[in-house]
């Protein structure tokens, strides 16, 4: 008999409330999301850190929950996009994919929208090259990337007017 | 085919002297575990023979960038994402920052780290050209204690280091020796973002009066190790660039490497893309 770890209990702050999960200490947060906390808008593409559609906020920054192991979201402060949106309303930036067709199959949005966050969190104001940048680690098999180009630059636009 | 979960093991020490601790009980049964963008890939592709982690992220020990009057230390966890933030790597060591800038996408740059970009001992990796051009010192720890060794000796042959079971890379030293450098870094890969390298180029020149009074040369991807280019650097020295001395040390550097077919790029690429780029640094020094 090959010898068999234990599950682990880890607790962590997810989407602003606080939650605990039992998992094996290695198996991928991605999978915990979705099969034991059933949260599935986080999506998997590659499953190996190439493609960006897992990708959360863990901490403040942008990880793929694809390659973190439960046992290090012990204590850490998790965003899905379960946590984007307001109560009901769509975040801006949310609103501005619908409006801009940056979203298709919808396969890639979730990742996208998460990363596009954390770049507009770290850079308010990005340029061109930054909107490229932050988002080239997600990849999208629909769109040709120029509609979430221009979704991301319209809710730049909209959060300097105000509108 | 996926990884049967319950067959791996991981632990979070509490500080690195419990880490050494239990490296050094059970040798060679622990490994440890940082970012986790290599271990988890392998574990995706059920390539992962090793079963029990030590989980060393958290180590406090081992993170943070410290900078003093000579030299910069940085902790092995030093992930791509803190590199770049750094101003004084920023000013003094910049191909460093343009490794970081290189390797992946955003969130790989947010989680992988140098310990285990040099631990993980590929020869197609981005930042250890630029640590044997700088000539780093890395700091390997044990429970028996601590030594230096020089990064530009560390990797042995394919896949082997400088480094046994039961310890830790604990930081990398840079000598603040090359801020008036000219300095050079080419990553070719088949797309600019996230992308593994078809080949790296990493050089650093110090002149005098137009002519390379010091020069340190690494290619990445063209040998089974990280190649320290000592013969290219031995023929430029002393010399002003121009188009014989080009010309000796792209056959110099033909000779000294050794690149192969694979996935990723031809054996005759690489020869052809080496050539070019050593040119593209001798016009950057010429310049
Ligand atoms: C999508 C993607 C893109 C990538 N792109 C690049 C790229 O462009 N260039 C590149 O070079 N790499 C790239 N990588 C590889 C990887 O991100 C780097 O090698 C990274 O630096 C590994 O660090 P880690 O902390 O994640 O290592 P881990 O996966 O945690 O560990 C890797 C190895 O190092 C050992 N280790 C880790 N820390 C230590 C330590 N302190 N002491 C001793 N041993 C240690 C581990 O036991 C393991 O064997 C990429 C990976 C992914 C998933
Ligand atoms: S599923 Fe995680 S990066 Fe593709
Ligand atoms: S919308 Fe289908 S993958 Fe991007």
């Amino acid at each position: 008999m090959p010898e068999r770890a234990r599950k682990i209990r880890v607790s962590c702050v997810l989407n602003g409330s606080a939650s605990s999960f039992e998992a094996h200490p290695m198996a991928r947060l991605l999978d915990v999301l979705r099969e034991d906390l059933k949260l599935t808008g986080t999506k998997e593409g590659c499953g190996e850190g190439e493609c960006g559609a897992c990708s959360i906020e863990m901490d403040g920054v942008l990880v793929n929950s694809c390659l973190v192991p439960a046992l290090q979201a012990q204590g850490a402060k998790i965003r899905t996009i379960e946590g984007v949106a307001i109560g009901e309303s769509l975040h801006a930036v949310q609103q501005a994919f619908i409006a801009h067709g940056g979203a298709q199959c919808g396969i890639c949005t979730p990742g996208m929208i998460l990363a596009a966050l954390n770049l507009l969190a770290r850079h308010p104001e990005p340029d061109d090259a930054q909107i490229r940048e932050g988002l080239s680690g997600n990849l999208c098999r629909c769109t040709g990337y120029m509609k979430i180009f221009e979704s991301v630059v319209a809710a730049v636009r909209r959060a300097e007017t105000g509108a | 085919m996926r990884a049967y979960l319950p067959a791996y093991e991981m632990e979070t020490p509490q500080d690195l002297a419990a880490a050494l601790e239990r490296l050094a009980a059970e040798s060679g049964v622990w490994k440890p575990f940082a970012g986790g963008t290599d271990l988890m890939v392998l574990l995706e592709a059920g390539k992962l023979p090793h079963k029990k982690f030590l989980n060393i992220w958290n180590l406090e020990e081992l993170r943070g960038i410290e900078v003093r009057t000579e030299h910069v230390t940085l902790g092995a966890l030093t992930t791509y994402a803190e590199v770049q933030r750094n101003e004084t790597l920023a000013r003094e060591f910049p191909l460093l920052c343009r490794a970081a800038a290189a390797t992946g996408s955003v969130a790989t740059q947010n989680r992988g780290t140098l310990g285990g970009n040099i631990a993980n001992a590929s020869p197609a990796a981005d930042s250890p050209p630029v640590l044997v051009v700088y000539d780093a010192e890395i700091e390997i720890v044990s429970a028996g204690g601590a030594r230096w060794v020089h990064y530009a000796s560390f990797h042995t042959e394919y896949k082997k280091m400088n480094l046994h079971a039961g310890e830790l890379i604990r930081r990398i030293r840079l000598t603040r020796k090359h801020a008036g450098w000219k300095q050079y870094f080419r990553k070719v890969g088949t797309r600019r973002a996230q992308a593994i390298s078809k080949i790296c180029f990493a050089a650093a020149a110090r002149m005098e009066a137009g002519r390379i009074a010091d020069v340190r040369i690494a290619v990445g991807s063209v040998a089974p190790i990280v190649l320290h280019a000592v013969r290219v650097e031995e023929s430029l020295r002393g010399q002003r660039p121009g188009d014989a001395v080009l010309q000796a040390a792209q056959d110099a550097l033909s000779a000294e490497i050794t690149p192969v077919d694979d996935m990723r790029s031809t054996a005759r690429y690489r020869r052809q893309v080496a050539r070019n780029l050593l040119g593209e640094f001798l016009e950057v020094l010429a310049g």
